[in-house]
Order: structure tokens, then C-alpha cells, then sequence
């Protein structure tokens, strides 16, 4: 390198300097980056992975979509879902009799239609959940997704343990539900919004 | 017996006035130098946040004013204790070293017209002098503590302090050869109250390389190797606890106050300014330098060791003699 060619580049570094202080200068004058909360909070959380929560039926908001396959409760890794099937009445002798099986007096297989099965319980404790999303993803008729809560604080570890049906209960009672819930009524259309 | 008010009156007057100056000055100094280290430590940690687009301290107190007194009272309540096999008694003599000649340095400063405490023909040696035990103070809490880390941390921040310290002593011996005296009341009188009338414009590279080597001389960033050592392996003042820490950090920020103040009196007009007292201008021009200063620390990243003292042996030093010669020809040729 020629000696003119080293001293454009030390004049160079040294220019650096004062643009280094001009980057930092024009930092100081502007506005902040940080979200100061609780006196701002941030206002796009679409995107933003909460604790899971239940989805609504688009008929019965109260309902999740849930058809208590356990499917979510084997799936996760961390076993912090547990789910307790709604008891089935059993079929009475009366309701045998009164209505008899017309494929099988025809001689065909019959074609059981099984009846749906709700939850009774749907606990989520949310100290052991990593948010990986397994549970959303496996969930086949989408009953599970990510809430928006962000703003979260308890005094203890009791506090994080949902009820996600008493959840749900409460949702569809104030009437927070979100714009994609009232799409199919099948039960096992997993939305217009195609999963999480 | 009543009282005899005549010849104790007659005692008082007997004391030297200097005497009277100086202790009137040091209670003033207790006040004003723990006052600045309280909103000097603020307006660091404010300015950090606000380079960083983030808040600062904001919940102790209204946008966190009282932040430093939590931080002060949370240092005074800690445990001093000496590590095991740390000499007792240089262990504690460090600490109360690096803030021993604080007092004395703000002695000379002119603050104002008439509010110079000493105003001696040598005023800016004792502080350059005086400055020196704080490089003792270092050198002694990084043999004292029995650690390594601290001995090679302390082995660092001594050789960057001593290496500094010349081209300091040769930028501000400019100034002096050509205003003739190292009294800094008398150079701040040599300089007008409009910028252009001030040192700066005549020695702009002894400015230069006298805030470039005062930065260095209070290990703030980019030269704060003995300080970051703490958060790499250890700096010269780990061992420390509590108020013990305390005395290091109050003393860096009065460094700092006495450093700008120096260069504020020497090369920015001191006092002089127009309208307003002179004491404010002062202090305005001292608290704008230290903003430079916090603006370098979040501008700037720290050097390596040899980069540190090549800048110094291979640029500042002959910066400076050459300055010192092209002065000194000046003045005595043209």
C-alpha cells in the first residue's frame, strides 16, 4: 500500500469515529424502542404465542371442538394437559326396542354412528408447558391453539394452572371470541384459518 | 467570669485567611462532590438507556431520580470483608487512596471569578501530581487482594494511567508556555467569553490530545480495561464489597469531574462566558464535557491492550512534543 493509500485510510478510521458518535447521538434524540409497560402495551399480538386455550364451536361458543381423543394429552412432551371424558349414558333397553337397527333387519352392516364425546375436564397446567405447539398441531379437529395473554403474573405456582373449560365458559360469556371461530359447523373442520 | 468575646475575637483574626478558605472550601467540597457522584451516576445510566432507545432507571422515584441514593444506601449496607490472605492493611489503605486526593485536586479549580480556593502559581501541577496516588491506589488494591486477576488487572490499569499521563502533562504544557503560567486562574483570565477567544482555537491538537488521554487517565470506555477485566475475568477492585467499591466509583466520577473541569479552565474559557455569572457557565461547560465523555462510553468499543499504549507511544506522544516544539517556536520566533 502507498504511503497516500495509508493515509486516506487512517483518515478513514478516523472520519469512523465522528460517524460512530453521529449513529449514537441520533439514537439518544429518538423515540424509544422499548415498550414501557404497564404504562404502554403492545398493541399486534396476533402473532404472539400464549397459553393454549380451547376453541369454541362455531354453534356453541361455551363448547370447544374437542372430541376427547387424548390425542394432545399422549402428544406432549412435557404431560402438563390432562382431559377427563364426559360419562356416556348408556343405551336403555327401551330406546333398543323403540328403535331397531333397520340396516340389520335388512341384513346390512350396520353403520354405528358413535356418539360424540365431550370433555368433562380439560386441565392445562401451564408451570410445565414449553409452548412447543405439538399439542395444536396434533389436535385433528383443531380444538387447541395459542392465546394472546402476554400480561401474565401470579403469586404462585397455583395460579397457573388453567381451567381452559371454565376458560372457554368465560370467553364465550363476554363474548371475546375471535372473528375465525364462527366458520364451519362440522365438528371436525379444522377452520378457514387451516390450523395454528 | 464573664465570657472575654474581645480576645477570642482577637484570636479568630489571627487565624491566616487561606486557612479559613480552605476548610470553608473542603465542606463545600463535602457537599458538592457526593452531590455531583449521585446525579453523575444518574445521567450515566439515563443517557446508557436513552443511547440504547430504552428508558433508564424509571421506578425508583419520578423517572428514577432517586435511583443512585437506593444504589448509595445498598453499598453502605453491605458487609467489608477482606479476603482471606489479602494484606490488612494495604487492602484497606487502596480504598480510602483512591479517594484520599480527590479533595485536594478540586483545590485549584477555578469555579468561578472569586471562587478558587487556591489560587497558587502551581495550580496545575498539584493536580497533576495529586492525580498520581490514584494510580498508586490501583496498583495497591490489585497487589493487596492475593488474587491474580486482580494483580494483572491492576498491572494494566497502572501502565495505561502512567503511560497517559505524559502526553496530559505535555498538551496542558503548551497551553502553559504560551499563556506563561500554570496558575489556571490566570489562564482562564487570558481567554475571552466568546468561543473564539478561547485556548481551544489556538492549541485545538493539545485539546484534543488532552481529553483523549483524560478519558484514559479515569478508565472510562473506550479505555476501560482495568474496569471491564471485572466483567471478562476480574478488574483490580473485585475483592472489594460494598462501600469499599464505593470509594473506586465515587472516586472514577470525581476524577472525571476534575479532569473536564481542567479542561474546561485550560482550554474551554473556564468561567468566562457572557450574561450569565460565571460559576454556571462553568459548570454548564464541565457537566457538557461529561456528557462527550458518557457519549464516548456508549459510542465507542473498548480497546485492546496494545492497541491502548501503541496509541499512546506511537500517536499521542509525538502529537504532543510536536505540538510542545511548534509552540514553543511560535511563541519565540514569530
Amino acid at each position: 500500500m502507498t504511503k497516500v493509500e495509508a493515509l486516506k485510510q487512517r483518515l478513514a478510521r478516523i472520519w469512523s469515529l465522528i460517524v460512530g458518535l453521529k449513529v449514537t447521538g441520533t439514537f439518544f434524540v429518538s423515540p424509544q424502542i422499548t415498550v414501557h409497560y404497564p404504562r404502554q402495551t403492545v398493541r399486534n399480538m396476533e402473532t404472539f404465542h400464549g397459553p393454549v386455550e380451547l376453541v369454541p364451536r362455531p354453534d356453541d361458543p361455551a363448547k370447544p371442538r374437542c372430541i376427547v381423543c387424548m390425542q394432545c394429552v399422549s402428544a406432549c412432551p412435557s404431560k402438563c394437559l390432562s382431559v377427563v371424558p364426559k360419562p356416556q349414558p348408556r343405551a336403555s333397553a327401551e330406546g333398543q326396542e323403540a328403535h331397531p337397527k333397520p340396516a340389520e333387519a335388512k341384513g346390512d352392516k350396520a353403520a354405528k354412528k358413535p356418539a360424540a364425546k365431550e370433555p368433562l375436564k380439560f386441565m392445562y397446567d401451564f408451570t410445565l408447558c414449553s409452548l412447543c405447539g405439538t399439542c395444536v398441531e396434533t389436535c385433528p379437529v383443531g380444538s387447541l391453539r395459542f392465546s394472546h395473554d402476554a400480561y401474565l403474573a401470579g403469586p404462585d405456582k397455583a395460579a397457573f394452572v388453567y381451567d381452559l373449560l371454565a376458560r372457554l365458559a368465560g370467553q364465550a360469556a363476554a363474548g371475546c371470541g375471535r372473528a375465525e371461530d364462527k366458520g364451519s359447523a362440522r365438528v371436525d373442520d379444522r377452520g378457514a384459518k387451516g390450523g395454528v | 467570669m464573664r465570657f472575654d468575646w474581645s480576645f477570642w475575637l482577637a484570636a479568630l483574626h489571627e487565624i491566616p485567611e487561606e486557612f479559613v478558605r480552605i476548610v470553608a472550601a473542603l465542606v463545600a467540597l463535602c457537599v458538592f462532590i457526593p452531590a455531583n457522584a449521585l446525579v453523575l451516576v444518574y445521567l450515566e445510566r439515563k443517557v446508557a438507556g436513552h443511547v440504547q432507545r430504552r428508558p433508564g432507571p424509571f421506578e425508583v422515584g419520578p423517572h428514577g431520580i432517586l435511583q443512585t441514593v437506593a444504589d448509595a444506601l445498598k453499598l453502605v449496607g453491605k458487609q467489608l470483608f477482606r479476603p482471606y490472605g489479602a494484606d490488612r492493611v494495604l487492602f484497606w489503605l487502596a480504598a480510602i487512596l483512591a479517594f484520599a486526593p480527590v479533595f485536594v485536586l478540586f483545590l485549584p479549580i477555578p469555579f468561578g471569578p472569586v471562587l478558587t480556593t487556591l489560587d497558587v502559581n502551581l495550580g496545575l501541577l498539584l493536580i497533576l501530581a495529586f492525580a498520581g496516588v490514584n494510580v498508586l491506589s490501583i496498583c495497591l488494591a490489585g497487589w493487596s487482594a492475593n488474587n491474580k486477576w486482580s494483580l494483572i488487572g491492576a498491572a494494566r490499569g497502572v501502565a495505561q494511567c502512567v503511560a497517559y499521563e505524559i502526553p496530559l502533562l505535555l498538551a496542558l504544557l503548551a497551553v502553559a508556555f504560551m499563556k506563561g503560567s500554570l496558575n489556571l486562574s490566570q489562564i482562564v483570565q487570558g481567554q475571552g467569553n466568546w468561543p473564539w477567544q478561547w485556548n481551544v482555537v489556538t492549541q485545538p491538537i493539545a485539546f484534543l490530545v488532552y481529553f483523549v488521554c483524560a478519558v484514559a487517565e479515569t478508565n472510562r470506555s473506550p479505555f476501560d480495561l482495568p474496569e471491564a477485566e471485572s466483567e471478562l475475568t476480574a478488574g483490580f477492585h473485585t475483592e472489594y464489597s460494598g462501600m469499599g467499591f464505593g470509594m473506586f466509583f465515587l472516586s472514577e466520577y470525581a476524577n472525571m469531574i476534575v479532569v473536564c473541569a481542567v479542561a474546561v479552565s485550560v482550554f474551554l474559557g473556564g468561567w468566562k462566558g457572557p450574561l450569565l455569572p460565571g460559576s454556571w457557565w462553568f459548570l454548564g461547560k464541565v457537566y457538557g464535557l461529561l456528557l462527550v465523555i458518557m457519549w464516548f462510553r456508549w459510542t465507542y468499543p473498548r480497546v485492546r491492550f496494545d492497541q491502548l499504549l501503541n496509541l499512546n507511544w506511537k500517536w499521542l506522544m509525538p502529537l504532543s512534543i510536536a505540538n510542545l516544539v511548534l509552540t514553543a517556536f511560535v511563541m519565540k520566533v514569530v
